[in-house]
Formats: C-alpha cells, sequence, structure tokens
C-alpha cells in the first residue's frame, strides 16, 4: 500500500465539497461522514442512493453535490451501481465517450438498506466483482422514518419498536464480517469523528478496483436522544470504548486501526444517550450494562488473540 | 431477408440483435429464459457486440437496465409472471426516470396457485405503471414488436420504456415461420440511441430521479409521463408507416380483422386472438356477421381508434385472459372507457373470462360467445359476465381431489 497523503488533520482537505443547507438533522454523524468522505472521492463521481434520510438531500432541483446522483430505490442501490459502471465501460469500450468522463460509482444506503432489504443486491454486486464503492451511514436503526429498530440496532436501546423497559433484544447484525465473507477488495469501517483514519481509508477505497464497501457508524441526535453538540465527542467515545472498532480488511486479512488502550468502559459510551437512559434510571442495571461490556471486551480478546494482525495501537 | 421457424423466444432475441442492444441485464424465468440464453449464446460466440449480467434478482435487473439506460445505452431485457411482479417496484421507479429501454414479458398466470402457463394477469399488473405496452399474436410480430418498441420508447417526444408482450408456452415455445429483416435494413429502420441530456458523465453533472416534495413537483413529473405517453400515439402510428414501409408489414395499434360490416365484435389481445380469427372466418361462412378487434397497442390506450371500430355495433364481446378477483376481465373495464357516453357506442359490452392459466378457448366456445352476445344484442340487455368453465373440466378436477382423498385414506388404514 502506497503512504498515505493523510498523516496529520492539517493533512486532510481544506476545501469541502458537498454543499450546505441541506435538510439533514443538526449533529448528524451520517453527513458529517459524508462531507468527510466527498472532500476525498471528488466530484467526478455518482451516487447511487437507496431510500434512507440521505435521500432528501438531493431535492428538485437542488443538490448539494458537485457531481452526479441517481436515486434507486430501498432494496436495490448496488444494481444501480451496476447499471451505470457497466454503461460507461461500454461506452468508453466503444469509444463513444472518452476515459476522461467515466465516473467513480459511490452507492449511498442507511443500515436499513444495507444490512436488511439491500443485502441480496450487495451480496449480488459483490459476487460479480462490480468496481464500486458502497458507503452505509450506520445510524443504527429506521431513522428517517423516526428510529424503529433495524438489524444495525445495538442490544439493548430503546427505539420507537422497542420501548420496553430492556430495549431492542436482538444483537446488532456483523455486516463487516458478511461483507468481509465475500471477499471484495476492501472493507472498512469508520466514523466522522475520526476524520484522519476516515480520509486514509477512503484514500485506499479510491486508489483500488473491484468492489469496497465503508461501513461508517453515524451518531443520531434524534434517533440516539442526544444534543447535536455532543456528535463528535459520542463519536470519539465510540472508538474509545471500543463498541465501534476501526478495522479494514484488505488482502485477505482484517487489520485494527486504531486499537483503543486503555479502553473506556462502555458507559462512557451508553450514558450520553437517551437510548440507553433505561440503563440507568431510575436504577442501574448492573445486568444489561455488564452485557453490554462483555460483548465488546470479548471482542477485543479476540482481537489479541489474533495478535499480529492489530498494528497501529494508539 | 431469410426466412426460418423461430419459436417466440427466439423472435424476441433476435429483435433485440437486430436493435443493437448494447446492455443485457438478465434473470431467468420460465417460460422466457430461453430469450437470455439465445442472447448468451450470441454474445459468447462474438454473432454480436454487447453484455450481458445476470443479477440476482428481477428487482435489481431492472433497477441495472434503467440505470444502464439512464447513463445513455441500449438496454434489453426479459421476464415474465412472477419476475415482472418481483420487479414492479422498480418498473414504476424506473419508467420516471425518461430513460427509454424495452422490455419482453411473456406472459404466464401468478400465484396463487403457482403455475408455468399462460394468462395477462402479470401483464394487467404493470398496466399503469408507466412502461408503453405492445402485445403481439404471432412470433413475426414479437421480433417487429421488439424493434418497432425501440424506434417507439428512444422518440425524443416519448422517452419511455416499451414492454413487449408474448403469451408464455402458445407462443414462447411455438415455432412459425419468421421473416428476419436483413441487419442492414433494421439498422437503417432504427437509428443509433442518441441519449442526449438523459445520462452520466463527468463533464455534464447531473442528478436523476430525484425525490420531490410536495405535490406541485410531483403532479408536474407525473402529467409530463402521461402526456409522453399520449404522444406516443401518433409516434407509433409514424413508427408502424416506416417500419411497413422498409419491410412491407403493417402492424397498427389495432388490429381489425373483418369489423366493418361486422354486428358483434370480438374483443382480445395476445395469441388467442388467432384462435378468435379462425372462430370469426367459421362464423362469417355460417352468415354470422362477426369481426375481431386487437388493440396491440395497451399503453397508450387507443382510445379514438377502438372507438372508431366499434361505433355503431350492435353488441361487443370482450374475452379476457386474465381476472381481478372482485371485479372481473380488465379489458372489459378499459373497453367500457372507450365506449360509455360516446355517440352510437354499442349498447351491449358483454364480458368473458377464459384461458386462465393456459386453458384453451375451444371453437365452440367462440361460437357460444357470438350467440349469447347476439342474443343480448336483441334483448338490448348486457349480460353478466361469464367464466368460461366446462363441465368435463370440472370433472377432471374433482377426480384428481378423489385420487388423492383416496390415497390419503388408504396410506391411513396401512398405518
Amino acid at each position: 500500500m502506497s503512504e498515505t497523503h493523510f498523516r496529520r488533520m492539517k493533512d486532510l482537505p481544506s476545501t469541502h465539497l458537498l454543499g450546505t443547507g441541506t435538510p439533514m438533522c443538526a449533529g448528524c454523524g451520517g453527513l458529517q461522514a459524508l462531507h468527510e468522505i466527498y472532500d476525498i472521492l471528488g466530484a467526478r463521481t455518482v451516487f447511487v442512493n437507496a431510500a434512507g434520510c440521505m435521500t432528501l438531500l438531493s431535492v428538485y432541483p437542488f443538490t448539494p453535490f458537485r457531481g452526479s446522483w441517481l436515486y434507486t430505490a430501498m432494496a436495490s442501490a448496488p444494481a444501480g451501481g451496476q447499471g451505470i459502471r457497466d454503461a460507461l465501460d461500454i461506452l468508453i469500450e466503444q469509444q463513444r465517450i472518452s476515459a476522461e468522463e467515466d465516473l467513480d460509482v459511490v452507492v449511498l444506503t442507511g443500515d436499513g438498506a444495507a444490512y436488511g432489504m439491500g443485502l441480496s443486491a450487495t451480496s449480488g454486486a459483490i459476487e460479480r466483482g462490480l468496481d464500486f464503492i458502497y458507503v452505509c451511514y450506520d445510524n443504527e436503526g429506521y431513522g428517517n422514518t423516526g428510529q424503529q429498530f433495524s438489524g444495525a440496532t445495538p442490544h439493548a436501546a430503546l427505539t420507537s419498536t422497542s420501548m420496553g423497559p430492556r430495549g431492542y433484544p436482538g444483537y446488532k447484525k456483523d455486516l463487516f464480517a458478511i461483507w468481509a465473507a465475500h471477499r471484495p477488495s476492501y472493507v472498512a469501517t469508520v466514523i466522522g469523528a475520526e476524520p484522519l483514519d476516515l480520509a486514509r481509508k477512503i484514500e485506499i477505497a479510491k486508489s483500488l478496483k473491484g468492489s469496497r464497501l465503508i461501513l461508517a457508524l453515524a451518531p443520531c441526535p434524534t434517533g440516539w436522544d442526544f444534543d447535536p453538540q455532543h456528535s463528535a465527542d459520542i463519536g470519539k467515545l465510540a472508538v474509545k470504548t471500543g463498541i465501534w472498532p476501526l478495522k479494514e480488511y484488505i488482502d485477505g486479512r482484517v487489520v485494527h486501526t486504531r486499537v483503543p488502550h486503555p479502553r473506556l468502559p462502555v458507559e462512557d459510551y451508553l450514558k450520553l444517550q437517551g437510548r440507553f437512559a433505561h440503563l440507568f434510571t431510575p436504577s442501574r442495571n448492573a445486568a444489561l450494562l455488564d452485557d453490554i461490556q462483555r460483548g465488546v471486551d470479548a471482542y477485543w480478546a479476540g482481537v489479541e488473540r489474533a495478535g499480529a494482525e492489530t498494528p497501529g495501537a494508539e | 431477408m431469410s426466412r426460418a421457424l423461430l419459436t417466440g423466444n427466439a423472435a424476441a432475441a433476435w429483435g433485440a440483435r437486430l436493435a443493437r442492444v448494447d446492455y443485457v441485464p438478465a434473470f431467468p424465468i420460465t417460460p422466457q429464459t430461453e430469450i437470455i440464453e439465445t442472447l448468451a449464446g450470441w454474445l459468447d460466440a462474438g454473432d454480436m457486440p454487447g453484455r450481458m449480467v445476470t443479477l440476482e434478482s428481477e428487482h435489481s435487473m431492472i433497477t441495472a437496465a434503467g440505470a444502464a439506460a439512464a447513463t445513455g445505452v441500449r438496454v434489453f431485457s426479459a421476464t415474465s409472471s412472477q419476475g415482472l411482479l418481483y420487479a414492479m417496484e422498480m418498473l414504476y421507479t424506473v419508467a420516471g426516470w425518461r430513460a427509454p429501454f424495452v422490455l419482453v414479458n411473456v406472459s404466464r398466470g401468478l400465484a396463487s396457485p403457482i403455475t408455468l402457463e399462460p394468462d395477462h394477469n402479470d401483464i394487467f399488473a404493470a398496466r399503469d405503471s408507466g412502461f408503453l405496452q405492445i402485445h403481439c399474436s404471432t412470433c413475426q410480430e414479437v421480433l417487429d414488436s421488439t424493434l418497432m418498441a425501440f424506434r417507439l420508447g428512444e422518440d425524443p417526444r416519448v422517452r419511455l420504456p416499451v414492454i413487449v408482450n408474448l403469451d408464455g408456452f402458445y407462443l414462447s415455445f411455438t415455432r412459425e415461420p419468421v421473416d428476419i429483416p436483413e441487419a442492414q435494413l433494421a439498422a437503417a429502420f432504427l437509428l443509433p440511441y442518441e441519449a442526449e441530456n438523459v445520462r452520466f458523465r463527468a463533464s455534464a453533472p447531473a442528478s436523476q430521479a430525484m425525490a420531490v416534495l410536495g405535490s406541485g413537483p410531483y403532479s408536474y413529473f407525473r402529467y409530463e409521463s402521461h402526456l409522453a405517453a399520449q404522444n406516443a400515439l401518433g409516434v407509433y402510428d409514424e413508427v408502424a408507416q416506416a417500419f411497413g414501409a422498409q419491410f412491407g408489414r403493417s402492424h397498427p395499434a389495432v388490429d381489425a380483422y373483418r369489423c366493418e360490416d361486422a354486428e358483434v365484435v370480438f374483443v382480445m389481445i395476445g395469441c388467442f386472438a388467432t384462435k378468435a380469427r379462425h372462430a370469426v372466418d367459421r362464423l362469417r361462412d355460417s352468415g354470422v356477421a362477426v369481426g375481431l378487434l386487437r388493440p396491440r397497442l395497451l399503453r397508450p390506450w387507443p382510445a379514438q381508434a377502438l372507438y372508431d371500430a366499434l361505433r355503431g355495433k350492435r353488441a361487443v364481446a370482450v374475452i379476457d385472459q386474465n381476472l381481478a378477483p372482485g371485479k372481473g376481465g380488465v379489458l372489459h373495464g378499459e373497453l367500457a372507457s372507450v365506449l360509455y357516453g360516446q355517440p352510437d357506442a354499442p349498447p351491449v359490452l358483454a364480458s368473458f373470462i377464459g384461458g386462465l392459466g393456459g386453458r384453451d378457448i375451444s371453437a365452440e366456445e367462440f361460437y357460444e360467445i357470438a350467440a349469447l352476445t347476439r342474443a343480448a344484442a336483441d334483448s338490448g340487455r348486457t349480460p353478466p359476465p361469464r367464466l368460461l368453465y366446462t363441465e368435463d373440466e370440472l370433472r377432471e378436477v374433482r377426480k384428481l381431489q378423489a385420487i388423492a382423498h383416496a390415497e390419503r385414506e388408504q396410506l391411513r388404514s396401512e398405518s
């Protein structure tokens, strides 16, 4: 892998490409990640969107994108990417357009599409070796409809369809592992609150061919119930508590790009969010908190056992 | 030009080949699969340029078809039945993208119960999707209509995707003599696709298929699609005329057979209309003035041509190979919308449902339909819709049930 351009914060792009004034919520962690991603991918892109919060970025006749955009449907954005990629390849191959007219195909979906309805289309795209970048902004629920739980919702979180005292009974699906099991060119987790790590990964993704998939945890003030000003802090805590491991899959190996050390207790992350308030008030739910902490500990114990594959401890 | 015995499926594949399609997103489903197998064979052998990709579902297939068309290449795809329904969300969606391509649907009955054999419920489910629809009754028509569909949909006044429909089994797997146009003549009839401003290029960023807020922009775009589909009526006539001039075959929007002096007219779509045509000849032999009206174009709906052909008739019999449960035949309602309240509209518009799941409609049934419709004309009262089914058919079903019951009883007594 070639040397990264992004070693210090001042190496990050100083001009920002994505326009302002979008209808995303204040403090949207997904929009933060998208800003950072777009600055590196640039305007020679066509974003292929699935139904979700970010469908409202481009509302006729306005768009914050300097490049192109196609809205598809909730389940089939990767197939839309397939059609565009193939059509551009055909046009270039037959010299009906010049190579300068080419675009990078970027699929943009939320977790509702990525973890559930669109998973089959994503799987198909990867198995066909589609040359594209998939960006999922994961706010851990069907955010655009008012935060019902999805396959991305973490254990115990309150959502508008899991309002009971124990919150969401299921466990967050491991989409990173599902994607990586397809052996695509690249898979990475990112978060907008760690822009250097994000920039380096998007730089790598941009330099590769084939299917490249980016999973961005997207702290969501409205869905997770916190003040928008804490969005970046919560993002940082997601990494420091180890609940959102920053990692990448490349050349058949999973590498952790940040190993939090020391790892903060996971409740430092949970207690800032209204969706976990029932774990602390009116009385502390020690059993559930232990359950969540044990899950995080077990994950990192597994990483330590794998040892050699986790360079770059903080 | 060469003449060959082709199945309806092979004729559809020839239509795509002669249209010089760039891109074929595909997914197998009976009875359509032969179309994509044929195209795959030609592509693999280098007999035609272009690229095929097999998606993981029809939903994705139509998404890819629409997205490729929206990028500016000529696209062909094919499906059937459950596949068309699985893709239904995207049919409605991509029609609004105003990026033309051609989809062949090989009609097959819909679950439940699941079946492989044909009727028209699948294609009628796509009636309001925004796709234009051309319905074929012979293998020759399938090839010709596929070529015509590209020219129709790609016309700057239209710019809509088009479905070419053929009946499963009866047409898809039946060989008929088909004239295959010379490639140069086909190329002269169908010029290269000009994407104009519907495309994605680095030098000209574009946002397509964006969301709207509010009813103003929504209604605006919906009306635009409707007006474009209405434009397709006139454009279709031009395309059919050009096709006739080039190839000597006439494919009008509405095919009227022995209608001019007819008292009673059958209305049908698809290949079973050829059965009705023979019945018309036999009835004419016995002195009954019957005709057959077959809309080839179902969207846009050629209302004026249908009205002109039916004006002043004593009675009309609409034979639907579909069933809207709780309503009846879909085509019947479409005809009623053409005739109701118009001067000299036929006083009787009778409805018959038949041909479901590949069920034959016999010559005797056509004679009976004619007799019932004439009697209705005499009495001046439209009879209630009639579901075609014979005592023999009911007896066969009862027999199957009896055998199954008997075998279960036997198993029970043995255990």
